[in-house]
């Protein structure tokens, strides 16, 4: 259960990142997810990736919403402050911790329910206002807690665990992000961590709103025959579009590929992406061609993965705003408060 | 010949005008009341108007009052009726020997009239046709030119008219000679054709002192400002959209930095007000000061992260600029109807903070102090205007801060304490209050971190759903709220000259029309004892005036006598001693209304029986 502490003790010799942190400083609580679940892969891909990156743990602000994947943030950064908060409302929840501080790193975690049902809404908002954020989706297609209904991502035609066939169309929320603006989009799946955790580095260095859409098997719900978010179906029918090699703007750029399959995208922050093309035809910076790439491939059944877009020079809400670099939550009756000679001015004119 | 003698009194009666909304009057209308003001005489304007943009029915009532009375009277003295559709209705309201002045371009049948009253005709539409030939033009000078009319009927100062005009268009200086010919097109016509001035007449004083004339809304944007909120999250709903509007007029000129032009707030118009609360609420956990404007509807949408918001104690401010409901319902009529779907918002065991303010000047305040107390006790916070206060402008006391005024910020625990070893448990109550010591994110790298849940978690946020470690944070959460009980504003009270065994308890907009109705009750040969209440949790003082009088008035607008439950519920008071006094039309409450209602009591509860004759 979530409150038994893990064992602190570690071997002394597990490698440390920049800041003198091991792999065992980005952990969280045990989980309490079903063995095998596909979140907790994600769980280990973002500590992986906040390890690797050397974040500070506590400049991370873990906010989600309700569901299995909600639970999640409790699973990963312990010395981060977390906020599991309303059904579908983990968008704006997080966009309002953002405006009261534009300086620490958010991860909005939240499920195919909870983003594609309950809280479509917000998810569409967040995206077309450009929160700086990282926004996983840990998509199963399935209500894991309450046991195993459909949500609104499963496919058309596929079969329940008891057998029964979804007739409603199903909600890309990769397409709709692409739509929406979100300036980094990505796909992946939970059980390739060799493609999402440099997914998840490259969304966290980029300064805008990211999105990204893990397939996360439900081993509970969802990983029957009939389904298309198992694992076997994804495995069989994943269309990579790139492998991504991250590289933070302090190390030195090793381009070790074949001419003509690399391109090198560099981020606002002087991070640089090595992508590896698989799709030659792909241009991860075309808005327009990655929607109908994406819906192309869809409609052969082939789940594409992969950084499917990236604005090089992306905004964020706080530049639309043009708020004042020091955060807000830390600004003081100083510079809030205007004082009694303005209101006196305001008295005169209310005369 | 009118039937009853014409009333004739000085800087004392109630001029009503019925309009066509989007006809352009309300500029006019507006004038009159501040020309009023400039002449030193108390006016309370209100605007009573539709759910529209154009073309239905709207009226602006001004009650000139020398003695200081601002509530709405009820009964119309001066008619000025450029309304047909409402015509019949408008006159029917005059009061017996009042006055009527309508516009005489098509002629009427006598019947359209009363006896009792004076009948003063302007053929406005006849002469705007004639001096202008743009139809925009001759809607909108008519407006000014039933002013001007007015200027000779009443003895308004057409010096201060003047003034006035000249500065409104100031910046568009061409329309000043064009507005003032129209002012003096009726002026003249007034003076050469009618009896001027009439019975009721305007006589230069000095009763409105520095008072200030503003809105609510207005009043309680400016209040979040001083009050140093920096987040506002909001979406938009009559009548509470003018609080954001404000917010960002008034950010824009006192917030921004002054070497860079950068905004020292952060304003986003949300796509509903699940998100708006759901910002207010992010932003709050992360220790900015943040609020919503919102109404009646808006407040039920925010339920469920309000009560998240209680549970997990989070500072949040919210101003419920209350209307009539519900969504498809009155919007434009004011009501005090939320303060039960406010005071025990959500599900689960919940209680929040209600502030009450009467006026603009306590909008401001109370906005202001709504930032403190949501910080000092990690709550939601309701300020509660309503749509008198909040879309009338209100004479009233001028705004003031103290330079060097302190936020508090509550207990928040810092770095350096963490480093020391101070014991950080989010919901652990060291110091008996109920409030335990909360962590922004991104403090420590190590210590003080923790996750924010409802309530299945333990004093240190360890998650939990053990029975004992939920009863223990609940009966802490009871605690908090006694703790509120101190902090917030207290009821004022104000003793009849004599002992009595009534009193009235009244809150709110309703102030200024109860303060005039102990007039009108007092020269019935009642003695009355008040407390206004400001504030919910409430003092205790409020449970010992209930007990100190055998009867207490509970005066408010709504259906359901929801302060008397309130009271009933929080103070275990026998509800038959408190008698409702409620007024719920959409249209602010009355003095003339509450006087009969508590006098007519009163006279019935002393009605001594009669000797039975065998």
């Amino acid at each position: 259960m979530t409150y038994l502490a893990k064992p602190k003790f570690h071997h002394p010799n597990l490698p440390k990142n920049s800041l003198g942190y091991t792999h065992r400083d980005y952990e969280g609580s045990v989980s309490t997810l079903c063995a095998g679940c596909g979140h907790d892969s994600i769980t280990a891909s973002i500590i992986q990736a906040c390890f690797e990156l050397a974040i500070e743990p506590h400049r991370v602000a873990k906010i989600s919403g309700i569901g299995c994947s909600s639970k999640t943030p409790t699973y990963f950064l312990g010395n981060s402050h977390g906020f599991n908060s309303v059904h579908g409302r983990m968008p704006s929840v997080l966009t309002g911790a953002n405006l009261a501080n534009r300086d620490l790193i958010y991860l909005g975690v939240s499920g195919d329910g909870d983003s594609a049902s309950i809280g479509l809404g917000q998810f569409a908002h967040c995206l077309r206002r450009a929160v700086n954020m990282v926004y996983i989706v840990e998509n199963n297609g399935v209500y894991g807690l309450t046991k195993g209904q459909f949500s609104a991502t499963a496919d058309r035609g596929s079969k329940s665990k008891r057998g029964v066939t979804n007739t409603d169309n199903s909600i890309d929320l990769v397409a709709m992000a692409l739509q929406l603006g979100a300036s980094f989009v990505a796909r992946s799946f939970s059980g390739d961590k060799q493609q999402l955790v440099p997914v998840i580095k490259a969304a966290i260095a980029h300064r805008g709103a990211a999105f990204i859409d893990v397939i996360s098997p439900c081993i509970a719900f969802n990983n029957h025959a009939g389904s298309t978010k198992s694992f076997d179906f994804v495995r069989e029918h994943n269309e990579a579009v790139n492998r991504l090699d991250f590289m933070a703007s302090r190390m030195p750029i090793e381009v070790k590929y074949e001419p003509g399959t690399v391109e090198v995208v560099e981020q606002h922050d002087g991070s640089r992406l090595a992508l590896r093309k698989l799709a030659a035809d792909y241009d991860v910076h075309d808005r327009t061609a990655a929607l109908g790439f994406l819906q192309h491939h869809a409609a052969k059944g082939q789940v594409v993965t992969g950084l499917l877009y990236v604005d090089r020079e992306p905004e964020d809400l706080h530049a639309h705003l043009h708020t004042v670099e020091t955060p807000l939550n830390v600004l003081s009756e100083k510079e809030l408060c205007p004082g009694q000679a303005a209101l006196e001015a305001i008295n005169a004119s209310l005369r | 010949m009118p039937t009853a003698s014409p009333i004739s009194r000085v800087n004392d009666f109630v001029v009503r005008f019925a309009n066509v909304n989007g006809s352009g009057s309300a500029s006019a209308n507006e004038l009159f009341a501040r020309a009023i003001l400039r002449m030193g005489i108390p006016a309370a304007p209100r605007n009573i108007f539709p759910s529209n943009i154009q073309g239905l029915p709207t009226w602006y009532e001004v009650r000139i009052s020398e003695a200081g009375h601002l509530g709405a009277r009820g009964g119309t003295d001066l008619m000025v009726a450029m309304n047909p559709q409402t015509f019949d209705k408008d006159i029917a309201g005059i009061e017996p020997g009042g006055y009527l002045l309508y516009d005489s371009t098509r002629p009427l049948p006598a019947s359209k009239f009363r006896e009792d009253i004076t009948v003063i005709g302007v053929p406005l539409t006849a002469i705007c046709n004639r001096e202008y030939t743009d139809a925009r033009q001759r809607q909108l000078f008519k407006n000014i030119m039933y002013l001007g009319v007015l200027t000779a009927l009443i003895d308004m100062d057409i010096k201060v008219v003047e003034q006035l005009i000249t500065e409104q268009y100031k910046g568009k200086d061409k329309l000043i000679a064009p507005n003032l010919k129209a002012l003096h097109i009726g002026r003249d016509h007034a003076t050469l054709n009618l009896d001027c001035p009439i019975g009721l007449k305007l006589k230069t004083t000095d009763k409105v002192g520095d008072r200030i004339f503003i809105e609510g809304n207005a009043a309680a944007a400016l209040g979040a400002v001083y009050g140093g909120a920096s987040v506002c999250a909001w979406y938009p709903i009559t009548p509470s959209s003018s609080v954001a509007d404000a917010f960002t007029r008034y950010c824009a000129k006192l917030r921004v930095d002054p070497e860079t032009k950068e905004a020292r707030y952060a304003i986003v118009q949300a796509e509903d007000e699940l998100a708006s609360i759901g910002m207010v609420i992010g932003a709050g956990w992360n220790g900015a000061r943040a609020f919503t404007a919102t109404s009646g509807p808006g407040i039920s949408l925010m339920q469920e992260f309000i009560g998240l918001a209680y549970f997990a104690e989070i500072p949040a401010v919210l101003i419920n600029v209350q209307r009539a409901g519900p969504s498809t319902g009155m919007p434009t009529r004011t009501q005090q109807c939320d303060l039960i779907s406010c005071a025990y918002a959500s599900h689960g065991d919940t209680k929040h903070v209600l502030l009450l303010p009467q006026d603009p000047t306590e909008a401001f305040d109370f906005s202001a102090l709504s930032f403190d107390l949501a910080d000092r006790l990690q709550t939601p916070i309701f300020v509660m205007l309503d749509l008198d206060i909040g879309m009338n402008h209100h004479l009233c006391r001028p705004f003031q801060w103290e330079d060097g005024r302190v936020y508090d910020r509550g207990k928040v625990m810092t770095a350096e304490e963490l480093e020391a070893g101070k014991d950080f448990g989010r919901y652990l109550d060291v110091d008996g209050d109920g409030i335990a010591y909360r962590t922004y994110p991104g403090t420590h790298p190590t210590k003080g971190s923790y996750f924010t849940r409802g309530t299945s978690r333990d004093r240190y946020a360890r998650y939990t759903e053990d029975g004992a470690a939920y009863v223990d944070n609940m009966q802490r959460l009871i605690r908090k709220f006694d703790t509120a009980k101190d902090l917030v504003p207290r009821p004022l009270i104000a003793n009849a000259d004599k002992p009595t065994k009534y009193g009235v308890i009244y809150f709110g907009s309703t102030a200024p029309a109860m303060e005039e109705a102990i007039d009108l009750i007092e020269a019935r040969g009642h003695a009355v004892d008040r407390m206004r209440i400001r504030a919910f949790p409430f003092h205790s003082s409020v449970n010992s005036f209930v007990a100190d009088h055998d009867f207490v008035y509970v005066v408010e607008q709504n259906r359901d006598a929801q302060m008397r439950s309130l009271i009933v519920n929080e103070c275990g008071i026998d509800p038959v001693r408190l008698v409702p006094i409620l007024h719920y039309d959409g249209t602010p409450i009355t003095a003339r209304f509450i006087a009969k209602s508590i006098g007519d009591h009163i006279d019935q509860m002393s009605v001594k029986p009669a000797k039975v004759s065998s």
